[in-house]
């Protein structure tokens, strides 16, 4: 499995990249292994606030529904409208352009409680 | 349930091997999908995919009155079976309500395969030998009336002790696999001969395979042409990797259970315990087809008689999504101008058609083809509509 060594990671197998001010989210390789092929992606509403672990989007494959969580406390500022059309590509390219939202963060202190590669890495053995 | 308490099928170790990924399903560890869930469906859609069905139980029952008990604890009519046929049918309980739908083969003149699904093969079992035992000793009141109008004929049972039947539960030593696809009758020619022809639809056969007796029906759940093997279980593996390496010629693929509910859903064949369940009755699920009311005696047949004369209060639909939205999902609720009208039974989005897909039962005002519904996902609703069964049709 992909883990790319400049990206934080979180228990729920959402992955951060750092982009000044904010961060920009997606689902792990791992992760889109485990849900299988994504048919729906539903999209957290711009300009809304989320707490750290809230449920603000939903990936769906021909199996399951499975909920994304804000890794981190934080607003949208931009979501990734090319899932509407192609939900696969959060199984094509996890880690690209498969990434769902991007949130601006209050607060750059919360991202230490996030994983880096090294321990997500043991997380999924 | 835990893991270490789930079964396995005599092909779980080729699953693993093959890179399977493994979910436990009705007590079993089974295969949802090997690669991807819609390859597969694609693969057995356009060429042949091989499933792994050796969960599903399989009992003998024979003896004289094989048959005239059965006729009395299933709805179709085994009458209408000739010797190496199969039929669809229904297993009741007093209410009329499904405890299990299977597949009947009249193997012999007196000897019959029940082919029932994974996950009520002991609840199935104990129904049955439960009747039976109230028939051997004389109480069974179903038995007793059938068999002893068949006594009164001619050539009857005058020379058979009644209740001559003996039911046995194979399932532990069969296996079982399903081949299904449109390059079926080629795959078929490479296994088992050039000069062997394949059983007519509805029919099981018995052919040789290195040595080895298999039974293959000519039967699926996939809605392509296709076969069901079954086989004992020490030659599971070898018939299984054989079926692989013949097909491969032909596209095969191995399936999982992820595929086989998504190709079965496109043909609204209903899957027991989200479609069937003790709750609904034949009638209700639009499967009257396969109980025979001119029967006079069978378990639940009063209130079929009954259901079918007032009509039933809810009916199962096959809907279509409208437009741009999530898939559909069990337990969904449906709305109808803002009355709840019913809930989802199965739902997905629909491989073939790329839209999402479902069943439901609704109430019975409700169920006209083509009637504007909505189904309520995540707080929000989304129009579907109402279809004509299968949702899928072969161009």
């Amino acid at each position: 499995m992909n883990v790319p060594d400049d990206l934080l990671y979180t228990e729920s197998h959402e992955w951060l990249k750092r982009e000044g001010e904010n961060v920009r989210v997606g689902v792990t390789d791992h992760a889109q292994a485990e849900l299988t092929d994504v048919v729906y992606v539903e999209l957290p509403k711009m300009d809304r606030e989320a707490n750290a672990h809230e449920a603000i989007a939903v990936v769906e494959s021909v199996k399951a529904a499975s909920d994304i969580y804000a890794p981190v406390k934080g607003k949208v500022v931009d979501v990734n409208k090319a899932l509407e059309s192609n939900p696969a590509l959060i199984n094509s390219d996890p880690f690209g352009q498969g990434w769902i939202f991007v949130l601006k963060i209050g607060n750059a202190d919360d991202l230490k409680q996030l994983k880096d590669a090294a321990a997500y890495r043991k997380q999924i053995g | 349930v835990s893991e270490a308490a789930q079964k396995t099928t005599p092909l779980y170790q080729e699953h693993v091997r093959r890179g399977a990924r493994i979910i436990p399903f009705g007590g079993w560890l089974m295969p949802v999908q090997y690669t991807s869930i819609v390859e597969e469906h694609q693969t057995v859609r356009n060429n042949v995919g091989i499933f792994d069905i050796s969960h599903m139980g399989q009992f003998i029952v024979e003896g004289t009155d094989a048959s005239a008990w059965l006729n009395t604890m299933l709805t179709n009519n085994i009458d209408k079976l000739d010797v190496d046929t199969g039929q669809y049918t229904f297993l009741l309980n007093e209410n009329g309500g499904i405890i299990d739908d299977l597949i009947v083969y009249r193997v012999g003149d007196q000897k019959f395969l029940l082919v029932v699904n994974a996950a009520r093969v002991e609840e199935d079992f104990a129904w049955l030998d439960r009747d039976l035992r109230l028939c051997k000793e004389g109480r069974s009141p179903l038995a007793r009336r059938s068999l002893a109008k068949e006594a009164d004929r001619p050539g009857g049972l005058e020379t058979a002790a009644p209740c001559d039947i003996d039911l046995k539960n194979r399932s532990a030593n069969f296996g079982g696999v399903a081949i299904q696809g449109p390059r079926i009758g080629e795959l078929f020619h490479a296994l088992f001969g050039q000069d062997i022809e394949l059983p007519a639809r509805n029919t099981i056969v018995d052919l040789d395979f290195s040595g080895t007796n298999l039974s293959v029906a000519r039967t699926g759940y996939t809605g392509e042409d296709g076969i069901e093997v079954f086989f004992p279980a020490e030659i599971a593996t070898e018939f299984w990797n054989s079926a692989i390496g013949k097909g491969q010629e032909f596209g095969i693929k191995p399936c999982g259970l992820g595929a086989r509910d998504t190709l079965r859903l496109e043909m609204c064949y209903p899957l027991n315990g989200s479609d069937l369940s003790p709750e609904h009755n034949p009638i209700e699920a639009g499967l009257g087809f396969f109980v025979d009311l001119t029967k006079p005696n069978f378990t639940g047949r009063d209130v079929l008689q009954r259901a079918k004369e007032n009509g039933p209060a809810q009916k199962l639909v096959a809907f279509r999504m409208e437009g741009k939205g999530p898939p559909p999902r069990p337990h969904y609720s449906v709305f109808s101008n803002g009355e709840r009208i019913g809930e989802v039974t199965s739902g997905t989005l629909s491989p073939s058609l790329n839209y999402g897909i479902g069943m439901a039962y609704l109430s019975a005002p409700h169920t006209k083809i083509g009637t504007k519904i909505e189904i309520e996902i995540r707080g929000q609703k989304f129009p579907a509509t109402i279809e004509k069964k299968p949702l899928y049709k072969k161009s």
